[in-house]
């Protein structure tokens, strides 16, 4: 195993005990953001999709990579908005008493 | 290692301590926003850092086509995924989550694709171990992720049924397939490079996707989304490995762990492995529409709604127990709306929230936020449990199985050893309901025939519209 690969694997397993211990202080009240807001950090793949865009050459790299990064982008941005969107209806008091008519979310 | 790259790879560094310190301040509602903030600046400058290094040609002499692909990718992707977001309704969040694994372990799936085409395209390749381990790892957890949130998304949003769907041979089917990538796998890994053995792979792997997400039922759905978020992050990591990107093996890895806790936490509150939900075929999946049956053997006492109203309005520590029927029925307004009132009345109003009360973890509380209730009333089930006993009321609008009394003292039910709301231990409790049907586990709910029970038969939103006016009347 060269010294490169034993280090990222180092990394992975550090990465995923961070993890664990970082994720189980969250309260179940924030795990819908939670989940939304690990899912905008996997849009990381956003870079490595760009990097294989770059790198291709035929026609079939630069459709497989440019789906790839619409999929990434798309991931990326719509999960911090939905999070962000999320977490500002998170209040510790109610605000100015809102009319009964729902917000934007009751239209079905 | 020039200076730039090595700017570069500090920015990377930064980003990763960005998501790892924004996660972290998820640990608060009050602190929640902004970590999802710091985490957002670590990932603009992750790709922005990327960007210049390929604008310095860094990986490749960067053409013209390789800037529009970028440029167009992002625009139309990121426009998507800013419209969806804005416009999602938070009922739909679960879809929106599914569809989010889906995109992220799709692209993933098509790194190592793309690779693996340039890679077999060498002639006399030979493609070492590190490289073709998590290759063939990514593609394999990539496709299940991609097709299997697709198939959930569908089965959220009503698009597939949310019945299980178990075809005849089903199981089998799943299983040949699930040989036929490992097969393939292995195939690759003993060194041996071929293209149409790698497609071999990846069709199996979208296929199992498909084949492990269809039979199962809309209430594990928190189960499976939970996995396929934890599937998502460690097809992201394997990407990283395939491109030594040390920045996308830590991003996957936190997710991977994220995932997997949820996943865990999820199973638990079910009282089920998370095989047995994989497995499937445990009760009738989402509470859709059905015929009701008749009652239990106890007998039920009815409440009308006068009389609830007196008992909620004339109580000191009242309990809302919502369950999804509340979410399904768009009755989060009308909880909020009574609680309000009987707040104003001097009551005080908690709500108990059980971990899968929802279609994803932690839905039910995104769902009362965005109704405006405080964060504080929302109250996690092992805090929560110990004050019913000094609840004057318990109202359940919603919530069944997960109320179920069974699950403590009656080691022959189904559900027993599932964690529970200890509803029963209220002084009176009230609960609005369509029907005795029973709920997803079929089986009779023992706190519908309590003494100190009342039941007002009526659909969530009807049953607290009733209250609501019933509590301004006393």
């Amino acid at each position: 195993m060269s010294p490169e690969v034993l280090s990222a694997l180092t990394i992975f397993v550090l990465a995923i005990l961070v993890g664990f211990e970082v994720i189980s202080k969250v309260p179940a009240t924030l795990h819908t953001p939670l989940m939304s807001g690990a899912n905008s950090i996997h849009g990381i793949v956003l870079v490595g999709a760009m990097v294989i865009a770059v790198e291709a050459t035929d026609p079939l790299s630069q459709v497989l990579s440019f789906v790839a990064v619409a999929f990434a982008s798309m991931n990326v941005v719509g999960g911090y908005v939905v999070t962000d969107r999320m977490l500002q209806m998170f209040r510790k008091r109610p605000t100015a008493p809102q009319p009964a008519a729902p917000a934007d979310g009751d239209k079905a | 290692m020039s200076t730039l790259d090595t700017v570069i790879q500090l920015i990377y560094l930064a980003a990763a301590a960005c998501f790892v310190l924004g996660l972290h301040q998820m640990n608060s509602p009050a602190t929640a926003r902004n970590g999802n903030r710091l985490s957002a600046v670590g990932m603009a400058a992750a790709i922005i850092g990327t960007v210049v290094l390929i604008a310095t040609g860094t990986y490749a002499d960067v053409n013209a086509s390789a800037w529009i692909i970028i440029a167009a990718g992002i625009v139309v992707g990121g426009g998507l995924g800013f419209y969806t977001a804005r416009t999602v309704q938070m009922t739909a969040m679960p879809q929106l989550v599914s569809i989010f694994n889906a995109v992220g372990g799709g692209a993933a799936a098509l790194i190592a694709i793309d690779d693996y085409i340039r890679l077999s395209g060498v002639l006399n390749a030979s493609i070492p171990l590190e490289v073709s381990i998590p290759t063939v790892l990514d593609v394999i957890i990539g496709s299940i992720t991609f097709t299997g949130s697709v198939i959930a998304a569908g089965k959220l949003q009503g698009l597939i049924g949310g019945q299980p769907i178990i075809l005849p041979g089903s199981r089998i089917l799943t299983a040949a397939l699930a040989v036929v990538a490992v097969v393939g796998a292995l195939f690759l890994l003993a060194g041996n490079v071929s293209l149409p053995i790698f497609a071999v792979i990846l069709i199996a792997g979208l296929l199992f996707g498909v084949t492990m997400v269809l039979p199962i039922g809309g209430a594990d759905m928190p189960v499976v989304i939970s996995l396929l978020n934890s599937f998502t992050g460690t097809a992201v990591a394997m990407a990283g490995f395939v491109l030594s990107d040390p920045v996308l093996i830590i991003a996957g890895a936190l997710v991977g762990a994220s995932g997997a806790i949820l996943t865990k936490l999820m199973a638990d509150a079910m009282n089920r492995s998370v095989l047995n939900i994989m497995i499937g075929g445990f009760g009738t999946g989402d509470a859709a529409a059905g015929a009701s049956t008749g009652g239990p053997g106890g007998a039920v006492r009815e409440i009308g709604a006068d009389d609830a109203a007196i008992q909620l309005a004339y109580a000191q520590h009242v309990i809302i127990v919502p369950g999804y029927g509340l979410a399904v029925a768009q009755a989060q307004y009308a909880v909020h709306e009574l609680a309000a009132l009987l707040e104003a009345r001097g009551v005080d109003v908690k709500y108990a929230i059980h971990p899968v009360a929802g279609r994803m973890p932690g839905h039910m509380n995104v769902l009362l936020a965005e109704a405006n209730v405080p964060y504080p009333q929302l109250k996690e089930m092992d805090e929560i449990n110990p004050e019913f006993e000094r609840a004057d009321v318990a109202l359940v609008v919603g919530a069944n199985d997960v109320t179920n009394p069974a699950a403590r003292s009656n080691t022959a039910s189904p559900i027993y050893g599932m964690p529970i709301l200890d509803v029963d231990k209220a002084h009176s409790i009230i609960v609005i309901k369509r029907s005795m049907r029973p709920g997803y586990a079929g089986i009779d709910n023992e706190l519908y025939t309590n003494p100190k029970t009342g039941m007002l038969f009526a659909d969530a939103k009807d049953g607290l519209a009733q209250l609501i006016a019933a509590v301004k009347a006393v």
